[in-house]
């Protein structure tokens, strides 16, 4: 029986997003166990940890078209419905990238060159530490409605992203350092792993800009 | 004049079975969508919403339901024009009752949000302009019943809306929301005191204290109602002194610690819900009961005449039954089905609908609780209260509106003929 009270209220995709926002950062958290095994040339861990990686990112997946398929354009939200489709699709762009890198590294057996196996993994570890702060910021996101857009929430979401936004040029800082390492190298290396290694590099670089693109969507949100 | 000799006890018992049956109707299912929000906003237990609904559907009903039971009763027909043929009001009625309680049972079947005042006032509205005339209807007074029926939601809509911006400013967009919330809070609590003293006294208590010639003017009023807004206040401040801050469900919500002072208020709020209706929504039953009722009695239709208190009563008793045998359902499955609706915007969007109900019934126009909860409701999502409202319902609303006023009607209809045809 179709209750007019209770047809009223729609299901919040609040919730849901955030938890989509979860999901996807424990995938790309599994980079840094991942590299781990990576530079100890561990290939069992190795694929263990690419499955691992594999099935979030799959359950991420699905998390997204479930909001998706609730998500009617007859609901009536504060929040823009095409910001926040943005958002989730550029929330699921990062542990998508976290998946690739992994397949690359595995499906190469790619080894990480022991004069840059410590650089690489503080930068692996930046990178994740950007998608950290994005999920900071979307953790307010439920808060930002709870005090009905309130100017000092909106103060807050912005201290958040400053947070986002350093971190993820300390994530650029180390892939410059990272990179310069690599070149004085590179002529050691096989010329093939020498060039994947650097596309590795710079996924991972896009990794935590998917990540700040993704906490940078709330500053959307907030602006209509 | 005959049939109502001959087969007044028989036309009374059917007003009775009837009016009681349309009573049960609205206990079973509007009371469920007044009281639904407060439930399911966590702020007070399905039990003590019907133990609030049983009182307070009670003191509206008989304290501020007089104006609208007096506009069912007389308002919508001209009686002038039955006054040769007094059984075809009585006819008319049982019709009303019969036809509206009927379109709720198969608009539930169906799945239809239909409103039993609309239902009612179609019925009513059909009965006399088809099997009497057209003349016998008063449609001056139904087109303002009509206009209130979109001036309702809108105005209820309005006020949610600023409510819920005022506690925004004053608590929630502030350093110290619990604390904000503390102090502002009884304010609302005044708010809701004052509101139904004021209605009471003015429209409730005009018969009863007329009695012992005891008479207040505006400002009297006022003031004893302000004094009541106080006491109310007073009274809330005393249980909120009970809500502690626990610092560790912050972690989770910052604002968890607020929704618990909320809370508080939204019992009050409830009250003045359950209140609202009762001064509002019983007379769909009350109504035509009570003029068969009388007709039946003096045998004849009078303009003045006086409703006696008990048909009053059966009215309430009818829709306690229908909130105990039924109503306490519907009231799970909303309140356990709306999580979305916090404490906070729960009472802004109460507030404003029974304010809006309550002023309606002061003026005496039969409107529709629920549909006025919905403007309410839409009123907070605009303020950006609400994560996420479902528009399809405004649509459904509508469609199910304009369907109810001629399946009422041809019902109505279609019953006074097999009445006629039975009595006369």
């Amino acid at each position: 029986m179709a209750n007019p009270i209770l047809s009223l209220f729609g299901h919040s995709p609040i919730k849901p997003l955030q938890n989509h926002m979860h999901t996807s950062l424990q995938c790309v958290e599994l980079l840094v166990p991942f590299f781990q095994a990576v530079i100890k040339e561990d290939w069992e861990t190795v694929e263990a940890t690419y499955n691992s990686i594999a099935k979030l990112e799959g359950d991420a997946d699905n998390q997204k078209q479930d909001i998706r398929l609730h998500l009617p354009k007859s609901l009536f939200m504060p929040i823009n419905r095409s910001d926040l489709i943005q958002l989730l699709s550029k929330q699921d762009k990062i542990c998508n990238t976290a998946k690739d890198i992994a397949g690359i590294m595995l499906g190469r057996k790619q080894v990480v060159p022991k004069k840059i196996s410590t650089d690489m993994t503080a930068y692996v570890k930046s990178a994740v530490a950007v998608a950290v702060e994005a999920k900071v910021v979307i953790d307010e996101l439920d808060e930002l409605i709870g005090s009905g857009f309130g100017g000092r929430e909106i103060d807050r979401i912005n201290r958040c992203i400053t947070k986002l936004e350093k971190a993820e040029d300390k994530n650029d800082k180390r892939q410059i350092t990272l990179r310069a390492k690599l070149h004085e190298i590179e002529a050691d290396l096989p010329p093939v792993d020498a060039m994947f290694m650097y596309k590795t590099i710079e996924t991972i670089g896009n990794l935590a800009d998917c990540a700040q693109s993704a906490g940078e969507q709330i500053q959307v949100i907030i602006a209509r | 004049m005959e049939v109502l000799n001959e087969y007044g006890q028989i036309l009374l018992i059917l007003a009775i079975i009837f009016g009681v049956f349309m009573a049960w109707g609205v206990g079973a299912n509007d009371v469920a969508n007044a009281m639904g929000t407060s439930v399911g906003s966590g702020a007070i237990t399905l039990k003590q919403a019907i133990i609030i609904a049983m009182i307070f559907e009670f003191a509206g009903a008989y304290l501020a339901g007089g104006e609208v039971t007096a506009t069912i009763r007389k308002g919508i027909i001209d009686p002038l024009t039955l006054q040769g043929t007094p059984e075809y009001l009585v006819y008319g009625m049982l019709s009303a009752l019969l036809a509206a309680g009927t379109w709720l049972l198969i608009a539930s079947i169906l799945g239809w949000p239909v409103s039993t005042t609309h239902s009612i006032v179609g019925a009513i509205v059909g009965f006399a302009a088809v099997a009497i005339s057209v003349d016998a209807v008063n449609w001056s007074k139904v087109g303002t019943i009509a206009a209130s029926w979109i001036v309702s939601p809108v105005l209820a809509g309005t006020i949610s809306y600023m409510l819920f911006k005022s506690v925004q400013r004053l608590i929630l967009d502030t350093e110290a929301p619990f604390e904000n919330a503390k102090r502002y809070v009884p304010v609302y609590m005044f708010m809701v005191g004052f509101m139904i003293t004021m209605v009471t006294l003015i429209k409730g208590l005009k018969h009863v204290l007329k009695d012992i010639g005891f008479t207040l003017n505006y400002f009297e009023m006022s003031l004893v109602a302000a004094a009541a807004g106080i006491l109310v206040s007073i009274v809330g401040s005393i249980m909120l002194t009970r809500v502690k801050r626990i610092e560790a469900i912050e972690a989770e919500d910052r604002f968890a610690n607020v929704e618990k002072v909320f809370a508080v208020l939204m019992v009050f709020t409830a009250c003045a819900m359950a209140f609202a209706h009762g001064s509002n929504d019983v007379a769909n039953a009350v109504g035509p009961m009570a003029a068969a009722i009388a007709t039946i009695k003096s045998g004849a239709v009078t303009a003045k005449s006086s409703m006696p208190a008990w048909i009053l009563l059966v009215g309430g008793v009818g829709i306690v039954i229908g909130l105990v045998t039924y109503g306490y359902k519907v009231m799970a499955t909303i309140g356990t089905k709306i999580t979305e609706l916090t404490p906070s915007r729960g009472f802004a969007a109460t507030l404003g609908a029974s304010a809006t109900v309550v002023l309606a019934s002061g003026i005496g126009l039969p409107i529709s609780t629920t549909h006025t909860l919905v403007g309410a409701v839409l009123g907070v999502g605009l303020a950006r209260g609400l994560a996420a409202i479902n528009l399809r319902i405004v649509a459904t609303i509508f469609t199910s509106w304009v369907i109810t006023l001629p399946a009422g009607a041809i019902l109505a209809i279609i019953f006074f003929y097999i009445f006629k045809a039975i009595f006369s």
